[in-house]
């Protein structure tokens, strides 16, 4: 297989796009990717600051060295889980990113220590409330990557979410009919509310398996172990059968999500409609501040709930 | 040639020479979900592994949200 551009030898084939490139021009074709979304869904502009949200597995972190090399002023926060092992490990590879391409590119890492700043893992957290590991995770992750982005003025904060996890949590709420999530399924989410940053997936154009190569090529070492949470997750399933049908017919998740997006562009005038609907029912939480369209916002009554141990 | 597999983390062996497209089909591995590295580098799947290459297949797919 010969690179499609230079016709020197390839490193990757890319069925979906009818190409393969050698590890220079694939570069070249993962920044245009990148580029071409911050663009076309408006993400940023190349003074804004961002905040990157990353894990130390290869999504996060080949997404914040996209960003440095395109030039753009990117820093990162890493949220420490406390889930042993995986937790020790996928920190070391964020720290040791940001000490190398993060330093040389004067950005820096910010961490979030939820043994210390919640008073216990992610773990026992989650049975302290009764709640499945995995959504007490996405409300201490998602309350405190906003917290961080609005106290230290970034901009807007940037997820390395790719193609097939927009596809397989597109595919999860359609099968379930799950319509009041749809709207938020944009790769591009305004800052609703004051209070509230603005939220980006520049890798929404990038498949997995593009990604992770990306990360193999341009040697980022990052954590191939899973979260040990995941195990049996329905987004795996989801995935699986994406890439099953993928394999058959290359093009597969692209055409489902990208055309979702087309559709909901036509259909309504998505970002403006979405703050409208935001703002009129958003307000401070009582406890910290924050928005939230209840008295109390999810984290602090989940907090609250850890402190008593008693459910809902 | 060793091949390298994770979840679990395993070794097995395959009788070379072998094409890596052939490689995951023997192995019941889906494409779209892995790369295959050689000696640290990407190989596509058109190219022939020889009985003596150390080969990793490397699944991409994570599961969190
Ligand atoms: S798998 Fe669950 S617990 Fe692990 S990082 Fe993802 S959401 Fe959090
Ligand atoms: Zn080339
Ligand atoms: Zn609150």
């Amino acid at each position: 297989m010969n690179c499609k551009k230079c016709h020197t030898k390839a490193v990757i084939g890319l069925p979906r796009h009818n190409a393969a490139f050698c590890k220079v021009c694939f570069n070249a074709f993962v920044r245009e990717q990148v580029a071409r979304a911050i663009k076309g869904e408006r993400m940023f502009a190349p003074q804004d600051r961002i905040l990157v949200a990353v894990s130390g597995g290869k999504d996060s972190l080949a997404l914040w060295d996209i960003l440095l090399k395109l030039g753009y002023k990117a820093d990162a926060l890493y949220v420490d889980l406390g889930i042993g092992g995986y937790s020790a490990t996928s920190r070391k590879k964020a720290v040791q990113f940001a000490e190398t391409v993060g330093a040389s590119h004067q950005a820096t890492l910010l961490t979030h220590t939820v043994q210390e700043e919640e008073g216990a893992g992610i773990r026992e957290l989650a049975m302290l409330i009764h709640r499945p590991t995995c959504s007490a995770c996405g409300t201490i992750k998602r309350y405190q990557f906003n917290r961080a982005a609005i106290a230290h003025h970034y901009d807007v904060m940037a997820t390395g979410h790719n193609l097939d996890d927009e596809a397989a949590r597109l595919l999860g709420n359609v099968l379930h009919w799950q319509e009041e999530y749809l709207d938020k399924q944009s790769p591009s989410l305004p800052a609703s509310v004051e209070g509230f940053a603005k939220k980006v997936k520049p890798l929404y154009r990038l498949s997995e398996r593009e990604v992770a190569a990306y990360a193999v090529l341009n040697r980022i070492d990052y954590i191939v172990e899973e979260c040990p949470m995941a195990k049996g997750s329905k987004m795996l399933l989801y995935k699986e059968v994406l890439n099953r049908l993928e394999t058959e017919s290359p093009g597969t998740k692209q055409a489902f999500y990208c055309g979702f997006l087309e559709k909901q562009a036509k259909a309504q005038p998505a970002a403006a409609s979405m703050a409208e609907k935001d703002q009129a029912s958003l307000r401070p939480c009582s406890t910290c501040g924050q928005p939230t369209t209840a008295e109390t916002c999810s984290y602090c009554k989940m907090m609250a709930r850890a402190k008593t141990g008693s459910p809902r | 040639m060793k091949v390298q597999l994770s979840h679990p983390e395993r070794l097995v062996e395959v009788k070379g020479p072998k094409r890596v497209k052939e490689l995951l089909r023997d192995l019941n591995l889906v494409a779209e979900a892995h790369l295959v590295i050689r000696r640290d580098e990407l190989v596509t799947e058109d190219e022939f592994l020889k009985d003596d290459d150390a080969v990793e297949i490397r699944p991409v797919i994570s599961g969190g949200s």
